[in-house]
């Protein structure tokens, strides 16, 4: 039996670790409206806690899943490794070190693509490329870029401007600009949760290729249960918010290279499956019901 | 592959194939319908100004609009003839107020794209100028005409101060809003690979404000092609607005109505350019 729970904080605040990244009781809170101009005005509100002590481990080249019911906070928790938001407590150690904001040891592949509408596809790569590495020669600026457009399978639409790509196809660029400042850790928020089926399918199995070639680390946000199965070494899952806390780590033991077909017949699978299932139904009908109580 | 048709009730399914039976009926679309009502629209109120000025319903003054449409043919055909300061071609006239506005347009741009850069960068300016602004744009570029020659002291750069300050307002406040609400995706693509401020400005910025700036650059060249006939008029000696007043002092209706229409023409024209300029910028964003 692969599948254990654990609580994360009983990991001990100052454990040296050989873990690649370490979350050490990470908080956000969203401070409310409580000036005094906003007591006046009647405006005041509480504050709001997001995340609440938030501690995990990951090793180096693991491919680890973050899965929750959706508002918990998994795309904060994924902005504060990023560096984009600062937690409001609790520290991020990449290598032993604590990060102060972002930096290119973490590739971030974004939601909603976020690719430069002015730039063509090369472009946008190469603008990744040339604010990590200004010094680079051209020619092997140009080389790596080509590099990485032959990877996500791109090759004949560099000069493509993103208005003229579908979804998929501007995902594939989000990633290429991920990993071509070759980074440690690539963090993936929900990317491809704007797709539709047989694309989302499509490009998981692409990940999963490329994963193959290049085992980085990564963090996936997703909710899809299919798709953290599919590609994880661990999945992480959280509870609801407010003040979301790891629930369980689930271990995926299947064999690599995966395939979508192969991995539903590994005996662990329908096991892992359930258990998710079962954890996110109760949390997802937990926040049904509360706003519902909350909108009488 | 085989083909069924949907079921259809039979009425509409006899005059469905009654339809079918016929060679593809030509329908107008909105297009040609658009068309056809306003050649028919232009049709009677040429002849309403015809049989009008004819019968003697409108004022004195009025031709008819065969009279005006031969004026204007003369004055189109021959634009750039120059018989003296009071009598030259009405090219002459639109070379010159053209050159105006651009050079005033140019100038008035060269201030408010940077200024709107700058201060949409920062808040704190932002907030600080905003009255500065309020207080300025709603005032007529005209109010500034005799500012401008108390000043300047010359006919010529009044109006080119006139321009200059009309066309800074909505190139500054579009300039400013484009920069102040750029996409934070962006930015965060620009923070996460750890671009200086300045990169992130030149590379991020400014192209993702491109399309609200270029915006502002259009409704300015606008307002300035409106501003430089009333600032001909005041300052005189010559452009379009000096061409119109003159005619007027020569009771020449025919010639004012070609004015008109070449400087409908001309705006239409600068603001067609812009658009296109817009459309360049904007790679599929709806500006």
């Amino acid at each position: 039996m692969t599948v254990y729970s654990q609580s994360g904080s009983l990991f001990p605040k100052a454990a040296v670790s050989t873990a690649q990244l370490s979350l050490r009781h990470i908080s956000r809170v969203f401070p409310g409206r409580n000036s005094w101009a906003d007591r006046l005005l009647r405006k005041t509100s509480a504050d709001f806690v997001a995340l609440s002590e938030i501690s995990l481990d990951v090793t180096a080249n693991t491919f680890v899943s973050i899965i929750g019911p959706s508002g918990c906070g998994k795309s904060t928790l994924l902005n504060i490794i990023g560096g984009l938001t600062e937690p409001s407590e609790g520290l991020v150690l990449i290598n032993g070190q604590t990060i102060h904001g972002p930096g290119p040891d973490r590739g971030i592949v974004f939601q909603n693509y976020a690719l430069m509408p002015w730039m063509t596809v090369a472009e946008n790569i190469r603008f990744a490329v040339e604010t990590v590495h200004p010094k680079l020669p051209l020619a092997e600026q140009k080389n790596t870029v080509q590099k990485y457009i032959n990877l996500v399978g791109l090759r004949g639409a560099e000069r493509k401007h993103p208005h003229e790509l579908s979804g998929g196809m501007r995902q594939r660029v989000g990633l290429a600009r991920a990993l071509a400042i070759d980074p440690q850790i690539l963090l993936m928020d929900e990317p491809f949760g704007a797709l539709d089926a047989l694309t989302r399918g499509f490009l998981q199995d692409e990940i999963e290729r490329i994963w193959e070639q290049q085992r980085k680390t990564v963090i996936l946000i997703t909710h899809s249960i299919e798709e953290a199965l599919l590609l994880s070494d661990r999945i992480v899952m959280m509870t609801r918010g407010p003040a979301a806390k790891i629930a369980q780590i689930l271990e995926v033991p299947f064999p690599r290279p995966r395939h979508r077909d192969k991995i539903s017949e590994h005996p662990a699978y329908r096991e892992l499956k359930v258990e998710m299932e079962r954890h996110l139904l109760r949390e997802t009908r937990a926040v049904e019901e509360s706003r519902i109580r909350a909108s009488v | 592959m085989a083909h069924t048709p949907p079921q259809v009730p039979e009425q509409i399914a006899s005059s469905w194939q009654r339809n079918s039976g016929q060679v593809k009926a030509w329908r107008p679309g909105v297009n040609q319908l658009a068309l056809v009502c306003f050649i028919l629209s232009l049709l009677v109120l040429l002849l309403a100004w015809e049989l009008g000025a004819r019968l003697g319903l409108f004022s004195q003054l009025m031709p008819p609009a065969s009279q005006t449409a031969v004026a204007f043919w003369g004055w189109i055909s021959n634009p750039f003839y120059d018989y003296g300061p009071n009598d030259k071609g009405i090219g002459w006239h639109l070379l010159v107020s053209l050159r105006r506005v651009l050079t005033g347009f140019t100038l008035g741009s060269l201030i408010a794209v940077p200024l709107g850069v700058l201060i949409g960068l920062s808040q704190v300016a932002s907030k600080a100028s905003d009255p500065y602004i309020q207080l300025l744009k709603p005032v007529s570029p005209l109010a500034w005409l005799p500012l401008g020659l108390g000043l300047l002291k010359s006919s010529e750069s009044t109006a080119l101060f006139v321009i200059a300050i009309t066309s800074i307002w909505p190139t500054l406040i579009s300039t400013k809003f484009g920069v102040s609400n750029v996409d934070s995706t962006y930015l965060d693509v620009a923070r996460s690979l750890g671009a200086s401020r300045w990169r992130t400005i030149w590379k991020v910025i400014l192209p993702a404000a491109a399309p609200n700036i270029v915006s502002g650059l259009r409704i300015s060249i606008g307002i300035a092609w409106l501003v430089i006939v009333a600032a001909e008029i005041l300052v005189g000696g010559t452009g379009m607005g000096y061409f119109v007043w003159n005619e007027w002092n020569n009771l020449q209706i025919t010639s004012i109505i070609s004015a008109i229409i070449v400087i409908g023409l001309v705006g239409l024209l600068l603001d067609r350019l812009f658009g296109l300029l817009l459309y360049w910028v904007s790679f599929g964003r709806n500006p």
